[in-house]
């Protein structure tokens, strides 16, 4: 509690410290390549023949996800803080990248938990983060996905919390981080409604993201949130289907429940054991997720849907081949919200759609899965 | 003060266990219940977790066990436990199916002092102690705060960080209980870290008690993985604890 409170005041006083945002946002635009451009998607717009859709290119960031929004002001945060070590968990690997990329220009040492299924799964984010010197321990108990990693970074955190920061990756853990991680990631919300109103004119009819922790998601709502015409909403992973037990869908299918020091929606059984969970994506096969999501969903603000893995390599191969770009498996979850939405609206009405990451770090396992052979 | 992982090997072998102990003389038996997601723990009793829920042990299983166990045993239980299970169940239910069953304390370590006023007040109507862990890294006042709403006894940990046996356990740990137990006026017991006779010779110079869990939890698996039946693991379980508790010797 010491070290989250210590983290709880330092965040306060950086808040208000114009220094700390300046810096921040020097970083943000010179290193990362802010803002990330809004990019009306023509020709997948003309196929799916309805609403006009947008993509924020959050995948065109240096590292190549959003995730590197939060690891830097995390970083630069635990620098105000006398801090030489961070710590991280990463699922898909882009959070581990981000944190041991911003350790790495900061000349901070960094660790990153990474369940062992996912390093085999992302074996291209391990080498990254290797390069970039960071130290990658897999995890080998429970699941061996993100969960554990989280486990095994809070176990590190409180024999080491003097000198360390552990910079969680999602608007998730106990308070303050889940502010912290959406404050630093509404950047993305903040300018997608500015590109938007001058592109258009008027706002967004719906923003679309993808949920696993959230905090993409959390990012590009929380500015959209007071306005009540913008219609919101969050895609889970549906796994193999909502009605089996192989998926990762939190708050389609979760009870509220209590997990990493956070009161949410949880996939739990009686018992409060938690469920296994499964996605063809390892960043969105989580089985909680981030507190303020569940309050949109219980005040009814955001939607939350869930897409299958088939329908997410199948939004995959379709932004490849109209768009050229190929979007991490995460965000084709919310590129499959838009194929079943975007039909179902008139032609001038827009969705915005947050293209969280790139899907390069996947191809590997999109090979796989579709039964061909790469490398 | 021992430490098992219930329904490790299985509930009518941690049954056995409870009562051999209980005839060493033990003050008390700390119960873990299994959980998927423990961060308080290391790796020994993260195994112990793992292992138990695949062999299907549930809440309900464990409080069957207390019950049967509490008919023919006065030994004091001290159920340990994430408090993700309680609030799932429900804290209300949760500690009244652990009153019937014969359960005489919780111990939940990842309850948070802020919010455990409310749980407190229960767990005391329903006429149990809570435990509270006081942690080296809490400033002093953070620590007489958490003394004064433990009931039972202070839950001191030896070390930051996770449960497991260490080889040396940390200078300032006895000024440290000592202050605790002056300014809390209450019992303290000290675990995380204590290995061996000698650590628990040290620990009780100055404290009221020593929990032993991983270590012992070590041996209980090793002698499953050895494939001992039920009546040898007892035996392990009841010499190791024979051989701590000869620390206490003068």
């Amino acid at each position: 509690m010491g070290a989250i409170r210590q983290l709880e005041e330092e965040y306060a006083r950086a808040k208000v410290d114009p220094a700390f945002w300046e810096e921040l946002n020097a970083y943000l635009k010179d290193y990362v390549g802010r803002p990330s451009p809004l990019y009306f998607a023509r020709r997948l717009t003309e196929q799916l023949g309805g609403a006009r859709i947008y993509l924020k290119r959050e995948d065109l960031n240096h590292t190549g996800s959003h995730k590197i929004n939060n690891a830097l002001g995390q970083a630069l945060l635990a620098v105000r803080m006398g801090k030489r070590r961070i710590i991280a968990e990463t699922g898909a690997g882009q959070h581990g990248v981000a944190a041991a990329t911003a350790a790495a220009m900061l000349g901070l040492e960094c660790v990153v938990y990474m369940g062992a299924e996912d390093v085999r799964r992302q074996k291209l984010n391990v080498f990254r983060m290797e390069l970039l010197g960071t130290h990658v321990v897999p995890v080998e108990s429970g699941q061996k996905t993100l969960k554990d990693a989280i486990n095994e970074a809070r176990r590190d955190w409180m024999s080491t919390v003097a000198g360390t920061h552990y910079v969680i990756g999602s608007v998730m853990g106990p308070h303050p981080f889940p502010m912290i991680v959406r404050d630093l990631q509404a950047v993305i919300g903040r300018e997608a409604r500015e590109q938007h109103l001058q592109v258009e004119g008027r706002l967004p009819d719906v923003v679309v993201a993808c949920v696993g922790g959230g905090s993409n998601a959390a990012g590009i709502f929380q500015p959209f949130v007071p306005d009540a015409g913008v219609k919101l909403v969050g895609v889970e992973a549906a796994g193999e289907g909502l009605t089996g037990m192989r998926h990762s869908a939190t708050l389609c299918k979760g009870s509220p429940g209590v997990i990493h020091g956070m009161y949410t929606y949880v996939l739990q059984d009686e018992d409060g054991q938690t469920l296994p969970v499964h996605s063809v994506s390892a960043g969105l096969d989580y089985p909680g997720v981030g507190p303020v999501h569940s309050y949109w969903k219980d005040t009814h603000r955001v939607e939350y849907v869930a897409a299958t893995d088939d329908e997410a390599l199948a939004a995959f191969e379709l932004l490849c081949r109209t768009e050229g770009i190929i979007p991490a498996l995460e965000s084709a979850h919310a590129i499959a919200q838009v194929v079943k939405l975007a039909p179902t609206l008139r032609k001038d009405q827009t969705i915005v759609v947050n293209l969280s990451g790139r899907g390069d770090k996947d191809c590997v396992e999109v090979a796989r899965l579709t039964g061909r052979q790469i490398g | 003060m021992p430490y098992v992982t219930a329904g490790l090997p299985d509930l009518n072998t941690t049954e056995r266990i409870l009562e051999a102990l209980a005839a060493e003389g033990v003050t008390a038996v700390e119960l873990g219940f299994p959980y998927s997601d423990s961060i308080a723990d290391g790796p020994v009793i993260q195994n112990s977790f793992t292992r138990t829920l695949e062999r299907g042990i549930r809440v309900r299983n464990i409080l069957a066990m207390v019950a049967r166990f509490r008919k023919r045993c006065e030994l004091p239980l001290l159920g340990m436990l994430s408090f993700s299970i309680v609030h799932r169940i429900g804290q209300e239910r949760f500690i009244g199916m652990c009153r019937d069953a014969g359960i005489d304390g919780l111990i939940l370590p990842d309850l948070s002092f802020e919010e455990a006023p409310q749980t407190a007040r229960m767990v005391q109507s329903a006429g149990l102690r809570l435990p509270m862990l006081v942690s080296p890294a809490s400033p002093p006042e953070r620590r007489r705060q958490i003394a004064t709403l433990s009931s039972g006894f202070v839950y001191y940990m030896s070390v930051t960080g996770i449960t497991g046996e260490r080889r040396e356990l940390p200078p300032d740990l006895v000024t440290n209980v000592r202050e605790l137990r002056q300014t809390s006026g209450r019992p303290v017991i000290v675990g995380f870290g204590i290995s061996t006779a000698e650590h628990v010779r040290l620990v009780c110079s100055v404290a009221d008690g020593a929990i032993i869990g991983s270590a012992l939890v070590r041996r209980i698996m090793q002698a499953e993985d050895a494939g001992q039946g039920p009546d040898a693991i007892v035996q392990t379980a009841v010499e190791a604890v024979r051989a701590w508790m000869g620390g206490l010797q003068p």
